[in-house]
């Protein structure tokens, strides 16, 4: 069954100048983007700084409107709402169903609020009793490995790690259809991150969620997801099951990413590849595939046609015009 | 194992706490602190602080010199002040004091002196010293006299008064005006936040001093000491919401931004609860540094502007009036202890500075 | 241990740099001993507060203002006539100005840090050019233009007129890299120089650091949190943790046979792009303690799964002597 279900979206920025601040042209940061996310299922979403990941994870908590394109959403078995024109007013309700946990350990909590009402702000918002309330965040610190003395501390007292914990918990705290992920580990020291990867992987297990992971990370990304979707200037590239995708890319763009991680191997020293060229301008991207500048296997095609995301194998799809005929090397 | 206790306090300190602990970690603006509490408490309790009627006039002790209190004579502890005796100068028909050895007057503790009333209600003619008996022309002067021959310690303690009550109504009103304004700029943004922006702007690029001459001039003659008083503070406070205004807006903004403001909204808490839970207490610290920075400009306003003629007017008693005895030079060689009204403007000021400076730096313990 | 190293260009010995703060003194690096060697790439990994940066910054004579030098030698050259130790020297006084730049080059994490914004790329590498060396303008002109192909950035001779916002974050990094080699210094250190970076990016700024590292025969310090990148990077590394080194090595052996538990803890924990989808990591229990908190004895003592109760919290395991392999750990000096 899926919990969501993206069609087409578009979203663009306008880009303004002049003294009067007119519209000058647009940049299109997600162009025809299509998912969706299975129950208990964690899809990835990958890619570079700039490639439409966040406004994409953005414009599905709708902290930003959609350009176009629907937003299939289930808030329960059975019901589908589209997320994407709905008002401030109208979406108030379905926020609960939505949770997100974010990058930036310190930001994301209110240093002025004391740990436990910040975990507990969402079930207040969304009128659960006192009694209930404090059961429930003594569950929920629980769950996330946090102390209960934790209850009546500040955030500034607490690690990144801890910090990210408490993010966590404030996230589960309604029971929500589906998590947003934007890039939780990134900002985590290397020790720390493990126990928070392993930490989401095991409330995977526990509360079979749902879940959009955002990550720049592919190492990170191969231990939590079930499928991949990789973006490139706006649009999915490549989507497939992980193991699938990391061991057999389809599209070039995921070859160069794959091989341009260093690897922690010295014996693979002087492997590392790195494709030529920038990443492209999203407010001028070339036309045709936005990769053929940087792409070693491009043809004429690639340079006036922008490739369909199709699927090339069972649940492995590509936009690229050779994913058939192309033999890419991936990671064993 | 003491580390443990410090940690587990600051693990359990609130913002106010965690704020504190900052400021008192800067000397100068906790000495600060202290300076500004007993200005105000001089303030409050002026009246009772006061020795002789600020208001009364006597020509025979026109400009008399500061007399200081004698703690002993022959007889041992026995505070007095010696009599003052005029003589005038026939060549230049200036009167000068010489001490009247032969008259001794006591000074007591609690002892009573003018009518008037403390807090404004309750009458009483108590004062926290004075002189007991005597003649009119009698008094501690301990900081001499003006030229109308009226108590000059007296009127500066009275003057403190209006000094620092006209910065206090003057910020409480741009507080107001700044919180409204820059909120409603910041939270809404667009035409409403355009609108507001360039008014602040057109404000702040006008020259207060004309500003203030063309308003004060337009005061009529005819309104009371307290019209004027609260005219004054509204053209003061006009000017002064801008910067309030800055702040708020910009904090504001910032948070809009913040994760944990997003976070909030995607538990589905309605707009009210943001502002009260998330964002007011995060720049209420701001807003106390930008008040306590905002204050000595009201207080120097009034003071030039009184100075200058333009504000307060006799008989109201303000720092400004009292330097407005001393603009010129010729009364300045004769009696130089008129311009003692300037010490407390600039004690005042610097001190208000200073306790700014540690607000600021302690507001933000997390930045 | 090492074979045929090149000429040894710089020496650490003992370093210790304290911060003043407002809850006391911390102790940011205590007795650090690092060697540089031309033609040789030393890794500096660690997690935060570890020290990595602070010894870069310590040797650089840029500490912060509430950062001090308590201890320890910075030897330019060490072992020859012209031996120089950069501690003794005033931050500020003009050799040490020539030494930052013209000895030893920097790149930053974030290359804006080092760029004004207000200067084109070719007048702020012109000005790096000439504080250190006697050229006429059009001639730096001419080698700005010469360094900014050298770093691989298209069309040198109208990229050098452009302004540092008007380039991404990869030329960026280049052009930061163009600048620490304006004056041709014989060592470079680079503070996670590609941390900010893309992945697809920070391969190629890599490659291009081991490019010209190779060619110039210079002594990179590369200060990292990436395990990857010190793969691929070093030749020698150096683990830290609270301001210590736990072990030196080089890089294969560190990557082969981990001597600290600590470095085996941290290799353990890193998410790979090979790993069974769903796997656990190994993880390391607890944090990183703060600096102000230091464990007694051995600093990692408390998240150790190998600790020794009775010793490792007792005493602290003796430093790596310089210049050879080890671990400041009681498991290796018994084996020793």
């Amino acid at each position: 069954m899926k919990v969501l279900e993206v069609e087409g979206l578009h979203k663009s920025f306008p880009i303004r100048g002049g003294l009067l601040q007119r519209e000058i042209g647009r940049v299109r940061a997600v162009q025809d983007v299509s998912f969706s996310i299975e129950r208990g299922e964690t899809l990835a979403l990958v890619g570079e700084s700039g490639c439409g990941k966040t406004t994409v994870s953005r414009c599905i908590l709708r902290a930003l409107p959609p350009t176009s394109g629907a937003i299939r959403f289930s808030p329960q078995d059975g019901t589908v709402v589209d997320l994407a024109p709905l008002s401030r007013r109208a979406l108030r309700p379905l926020r609960r169903h939505i949770q997100m946990i974010f990058q930036d350990p310190y930001s994301s909590l209110n240093p002025r609020m004391l740990v436990g009402d910040i975990v507990a702000e969402p079930l207040a918002v969304n009128g659960v009793g006192s009694v209930e309330r404090e059961a429930r965040v003594r569950a929920l610190l629980d769950l996330v490995g946090l102390p209960q003395s934790a209850r009546t501390r500040f955030p500034h007292a607490f690690s990144g790690g801890q910090r990210q914990r408490i993010g966590i918990a404030r996230a589960l705290a309604l029971d929500p259809r589906l998590v947003v992920a934007d890039e939780p580990v990134s900002a985590l020291d290397v020790s720390v991150q493990a126990q928070i990867i392993n930490l989401l992987l095991d409330l995977q297990d526990r509360l079979g969620l749902s879940m959009l992971f955002v990550a720049h990370d592919l190492g990170v990304v191969r231990h939590v997801s079930d499928r991949v979707a990789v973006m490139y200037v706006g649009r999915i590239v490549e989507i497939a099951p992980t193991r699938s995708l990391y061991s057999r890319p389809r599209h070039p763009y995921t070859e160069a990413l794959l091989a341009a991680v260093p690897k922690p191997d010295p014996e693979l020293r002087d492997q590392a590849a790195a494709p030529r060229g920038e990443v492209a301008d999203p407010a001028n991207p070339p036309p045709g595939c936005a990769f053929h500048p940087r792409c070693p296997f491009a043809v004429d095609l690639c340079r006036t046609e922008v490739p369909k995301l199709r699927e090339t194998t069972t649940g492995h799809m590509s936009a690229c015009h050779r994913a058939e005929e192309l033999t890419l090397t991936g990671v064993a | 194992m003491s580390a443990s206790l410090t940690d587990d306090r600051m693990a359990q300190a609130t913002q106010l706490q965690l704020t504190w602990w900052r400021f008192c970690r800067h000397k100068l603006a906790l000495i600060s602190l202290g300076v500004i509490v007993t200005f105000y408490v001089i303030a409050i309790f002026a009246d009772f602080l006061a020795i002789t009627d600020p208001h009364a006039t006597d020509a025979r002790r026109s400009y008399m010199p500061p007399q200081a209190i004698q703690l002993f004579d022959a007889d041992g502890f026995n505070p007095h002040v010696n009599g003052l005796k005029g003589v005038r100068d026939l060549k230049t028909f200036k009167m000068t004091f010489a001490p009247d050895q032969g008259r001794k007057l006591k000074v007591v503790m609690f002892a009573h002196g003018y009518e008037y009333n403390l807090f404004g209600l309750i009458p009483t003619d108590r004062h926290l010293f004075g002189i007991e008996g005597g003649q009119p022309v009698d008094g501690i002067f301990l900081l001499g006299t003006d030229q109308l021959g009226r108590d000059v310690y007296s009127r500066l303690i009275v003057a403190t008064r209006i000094s620092l009550f006209i910065g206090l109504a003057g910020v409480t009103l741009s507080l107001f005006l700044g919180v409204m304004l820059g909120g409603i700029s910041g939270l809404y943004g667009g035409w409403v936040d355009t609108i507001i922006q360039r008014v602040i702007e057109v404000v702040r690029s006008i020259p207060t001093i004309p500003l203030w001459m063309g308003l004060a001039a337009a005061l009529p003659n005819t309104w009371s000491v307290t019209q004027v008083y609260f005219a004054i503070t509204i053209i003061i406070s006009l000017v002064g919401w801008t910067e309030l205004a800055r702040v708020v807006r910009g904090r504001f903004l910032a948070l809009r931004e913040e994760d944990f403001v997003i976070a909030a909204e995607l538990a589905g808490a309605g707009q009210t609860r943001i502002i009260v839970r998330h964002m007011l207490p995060s720049f209420l610290s701001h807003i106390i540094a930008a008040v306590s920075l905002a204050l000595p400009a009201m207080i120097v306003s009034e003071t030039s502007l009184s100075f200058l003629g333009l504000g307060l007017r006799p008989p109201a008693i303000s720092w400004g009036i009292l330097l407005q005895d001393a603009q010129n030079v010729q009364v300045l060689s004769g009696a130089p202890w008129l311009l003692v009204a300037a010490a407390p403007v600039i004690l005042v000021i610097l001190a208000f500075n200073f306790l700014g400076d540690g607000l600021r730096d302690a507001a933000d313990p997390y930045g | 241990m090492v074979e045929s190293m090149g000429r040894h260009v710089l020496s650490v010995r003992d370093l210790a740099v304290e911060f003043g703060g407002d809850r006391g003194t911390l102790r940011a690096l205590d007795g650090v001993s690092l060697d540089l060697h031309a033609g040789r790439v030393l890794g500096v990994v660690g997690e935060s507060g570890c020290g990595k940066s602070v010894t870069a910054r310590a040797i650089l004579g840029i500490l912060d203002r509430a950062g001090k030098v308590t201890g320890g030698q910075v030897l330019l050259d060490p072992g020859t006539s012209s031996q120089q130790d950069l501690v003794a020297l005033d931050p500020n006084s003009q050799t040490m100005r020539g030494v930052r730049g013209g000895r030893i080059g920097l790149i930053f994490q974030e290359p804006m840090t080092a760029l004004s914004v207000h200067y084109t790329v070719g007048n702020q590498i012109v000005e790096a050019i000439r504080a250190h060396r006697e050229l006429s303008k059009a001639d730096a002109r001419n080698r700005a233009i010469e360094l900014l192909g050298e770093v691989g950035i298209p069309r040198p001779e109208s990229r050098v007129d452009a302004y540092p916002f008007q380039l991404s974050g990869g030329l960026r990094q280049r052009v930061g890299i163009a600048m620490a080699l304006a004056a041709d210094p014989q060592i470079l250190i680079a503070d996670e120089p590609t941390t900010a970076l893309d992945v697809t990016t920070q391969a190629q700024v890599l490659a291009l650091l081991r490019r010209l590292q190779r060619d110039k025969g210079i002594a990179l310090m590369l200060i990292t949190h990436d395990m990857g990148v010190i793969a691929q990077m070093a030749d020698d590394v150096a683990v830290m943790y609270l301001g210590r080194i736990a072990e030196f090595s080089p890089v294969r052996d560190l990557f082969a046979r981990p001597r600290h538990p600590y470095t085996r803890a941290l290799l353990r924990s890193v998410p790979s792009i090979r790993a069974e989808p769903r796997d656990r990591l190994a993880t390391i229990g607890g944090t990183v303690p703060h600096p102000g908190a230091r464990p007694s004895g051995c600093a990692f003592h408390p998240r150790c799964p190998e600790v020794i109760a009775g010793r490792c919290d007792q005493s602290a395991p003796r430093p790596v002597p310089p210049l050879e392999a080890g671990a400041a750990c009681f498991l290796n000096e018994g084996a020793a």
